[in-house]
């Protein structure tokens, strides 16, 4: 185990070239996903926190109860819509990248469309009437409320990228795990895993856990306003 | 005002920022490429990163390997998502065809399984006869542990339990263990357990973590595993790069692909055996 | 328990204030209801150009609620509400509303202006110049590029004063304004509301400091347990207070 993080160190030390295209692609792929989930889950939920029509409630529950589905789950059902059998499969971008940045895409959406409605909701509480009075359109006021809790939306979008960049289920079923081309972090440690060759598996562990912390301390650094959201995120 | 000036400097660009990204991926590079769905032991044992990049080199055509289950990869191959299957379950690629998924399929090479188990070898099954071996582990009932996942060594090793009378859906061994699991973790968990486990000779060879495990049982005539080649039929799935995963088929049987295949070496060992029909 | 006595009609003024101008906003017969709760009923009110009314009465007496019916922010359930075309224009009133706590948002001072003045849709060339001008008015140039939310409470109410008041608004509402405030930033947002007011602006402020309401005020409401149970021009009702609020005006420290 010793000899397995000391060969670990050396890889990264060295920059090995594998480990660095493997790491870049999973930046790439999942870095895409959060920002496509970003503009549609904000979207989402910014529109959740202020409309009203018969089965609100229930769309608000499925939202929420989404962002905790298993990757696996979305990995599959992505799977049978870009397969050539499915209806998408003449998009022909099944076990590629473009695959893998879709699912993930849909993983994060639900999480980001739950979390930015708490946010608005709670900001348009102690200042939505005002807004209002000011002549904004509530979808507008939703949005407005984004821009002024922005550090809580940052707060939103690290979670969001931190979850899609540490799951294996969805990219290993859309993507193939095809060497050089959707080899991502955490199928690699998959696969060299079960190979038993665990140097490559321990270094790109290390590397894995260094981006997510990374975030993670950005997170914990960002003077989150709202105390709720602050304690959810702990 | 504020938020019209959000959206083009920063929604805008970050949509388009996307649309690059995957516009820059593999996904979209010129060049022909064909999915080949395979099986994780043939991948693990390195045949395809020494056999792909001559194929490649002589017609510039990309090789993409789906590397999973010899029942997934069949399922894959149905659904259309390969364009071209090798795998090492005769029986099951011979159904394939009957099906209808594939025109025919061809022999290209074959490695052989082995038993591997403890050293000490408590259950004594040492020696070239797989068929006396099993009946002692399940005699002893010491631990064994199977793939237990559709794949062709899953379906090799059920057969070698029939052959000795033993159906272990209704009549198991006492020390048989299932793990649903590549070739891989199913070492890593004999390993672990000193148990016995039926391998391909290629995984065992780039295997690391051998613990006490070592060869008991090899070369016994059953124990060979026979791969084959099948191009996905365009008929069932028109989108099916039917004529680049061709050329794969026909390169694989040549002379020149056979050769590439017989100099795969590991510390010097040869592991896959080319058999192609000669024409 | 006596049941209050029915509202007084605004007068013609009898003793020195200014002559009312043309209505603007009437309310007939109007209440407002909460779910179950009538906050406000049988309100007949008529709010004319020029005036500055203050609205006085206990926490829960209905002053907001009122205010908020005047402005349209919460719409009658029962009677009506008139709007009139401002004179000579013949358009609507524009109406501005400033609350308790401010509602700014995290940006600069001068970018809150802009966004509300792209809100209420002011064309864009204008937008610079007014909320400069507005920044002059109230004496915030200095604050003009700091966070809005790092100001002071009494710069912020000054800032919402300046956002209501480059909106140019025929209207200006006032919901305890100066209530969080300590007495310095109060004593300047009073001097801003009264300059507005003395310059022809139309007031509607509710208050819980009757010294303030005296100060500011051209007619004084009093609401009571949501009814508008007196009306009167400002020096009436302190020196001859209307029955219905003597017990009111009893009860209060006069000091505050």
């Amino acid at each position: 185990m010793a000899e397995s993080l000391v060969l670990a160190l050396q890889l990264i030390a060295q920059a090995d070239a594998q480990l660095l295209g493997i790491a870049a692609l999973s930046l790439r792929v999942s870095l895409t996903a959060c920002l496509l989930g970003a503009v549609l889950g904000m979207g989402l939920g910014a529109w959740l926190a202020v409309a009203r029509f018969p089965g609100h409630q229930a769309l608000v529950w499925a939202v929420n109860t989404l962002l905790a589905m298993p990757s696996v789950v979305v990995g599959l059902l992505v799977y049978l819509l870009l397969s050539r059998s499915g209806p998408l499969g003449s998009w022909g971008i099944l076990f590629t990248p473009s695959a893998m940045v879709v699912a993930q895409t849909i993983l994060v959406i639900p999480l980001i469309a739950a979390l930015s409605r708490r946010v608005v909701a709670d900001a348009l509480a102690g200042g939505g009437d005002q807004l209002i009075a000011l002549g904004a359109r509530p979808l507008v006021a939703a949005v407005l409320m984004l821009v002024h809790e922005r550090l809580a939306a940052m707060t939103v979008l690290l979670t969001a990228f931190g979850r899609a960049i540490a799951e294996v289920g969805a990219v290993m079923i859309v993507g193939g795990n095809i060497a050089g081309v959707t080899r991502v972090m955490t199928t690699t440690i998959a696969l060299e895993t079960s190979k038993g060759d665990l140097p490559l598996a321990v270094a790109l562990g290390l590397v894995l856990i260094g981006v997510v912390g990374l975030i993670h301390s950005g997170v914990a650094l960002l003077p989150v306003r709202d105390k709720a959201m602050r304690e959810a995120m702990a | 005002m504020a938020l019209k000036n959000l959206t083009r400097r920063v929604v805008l660009p970050l949509l388009l920022a996307a649309t690059g990204a995957l516009a820059g991926s593999p996904a979209f590079a010129q060049g022909k490429s064909i999915v080949m769905a395979s099986t994780t032991s043939t991948e693990q044992s390195g045949l395809f990163a020494h056999l792909l990049p001559v194929f490649t080199k002589a017609t510039g055509i990309e090789v993409r390997v789906v590397a999973v289950g010899t029942g997934q990869a069949l399922d894959i191959a149905r659904r259309g998502d390969a364009d071209i299957l090798f795998v090492h379950d005769t029986a099951a690629e011979k159904k394939f065809v009957a099906e209808g998924y594939a025109t025919k399929r061809e022999d290209v090479m074959y490695n052989d399984f082995v038993l591997v188990g403890p050293k000490s070898d408590p259950a004594g099954t040492r020696g070239k006869d797989i068929a006396a071996a099993l009946k002692k582990l399940a005699e002893t009932g010491q631990p064994f542990v199977s793939r237990g996942d559709r794949s062709g060594t899953h379906a090799a090793e059920l057969r070698l339990w029939k052959s000795i009378g033993i159906d272990v859906a209704t009549n198991r061994p006492a020390g048989y263990k299932e793990c649903g699991c590549g070739m891989g973790p199913a070492l890593n968990i004999g390993s672990s357990t000193n148990a016995y486990v039926l391998t391909d000779r290629g995984t065992w060879l780039s295997f690391k973590n051998r613990g006490d495990l070592v060869i008991l049982v090899e070369g016994d005539r059953t124990l060979f595993n026979q791969y084959g080649v099948m191009v996905v039929n365009p008929a069932k799935h028109p989108q099916v790069k039917a004529d680049l995963a061709q050329q794969f088929a026909d390169w694989v049987v040549s002379p020149a692909g056979q050769q590439t295949i017989a100099s795969y070496k590991i510390n010097g060992e040869q592991l896959f055996f080319p058999n192609a029909a000669t024409k | 328990m006596n049941a209050p006595a029915p509202a007084t009609v605004m007068v013609a003024a009898t003793d020195g204030a200014a002559m009312p101008g043309p209505p603007l906003i009437s309310l007939h017969g109007a209440a407002v209801r909460f779910g179950a709760t009538v906050a406000l009923q049988d309100v007949d009110l008529t709010l004319h150009q020029g005036q500055r009314l203050v609205l006085i009465g206990s926490n829960g007496s209905g002053k907001t609620t009122l205010l908020r019916l005047l402005h349209g922010l919460l719409p009658p359930a029962a009677g009506e509400r008139r709007v009139h075309p401002v004179q000579p224009s013949g358009r609507a009133p524009r109406m501005a509303m400033l609350f308790q706590r401010p509602f700014l948002l995290q940006l600069s001072s001068r970018r809150n202006l802009l966004l509300s003045l792209w809100l209420a849709g002011v064309p864009r060339s204008e937008r610079a110049a007014r909320a400069d001008a507005a920044l002059a008015r109230m004496g915030l140039q200095a604050q003009a590029s700091q966070a809005a939310t790092a100001l002071s409470g009494g710069q912020q109410q000054r800032l919402a004063l300046a956002r209501a008041w480059a909106l140019q608004p025929d209207i200006l509402f006032l919901d305890e304004p100066t209530a969080s405030l300590d007495p310095a930033s109060r004593g300047e947002v009073e001097a801003l509301v009264d300059d507005l007011g003395r310059g022809g602006m139309t007031v509607v402020m509710s208050t819980h400091h009757l010294a303030q309401a005296r100060r500011l005020a051209s007619h004084i409401g009093y609401l009571e347990r949501g009814r508008l149970a007196a009306l009167a021009p400002v020096e009436r009702f302190f020196t001859q207070p209307p029955p219905a609020a003597q017990a009111f005006l009893r009860g209060e420290n006069p000091w505050h």
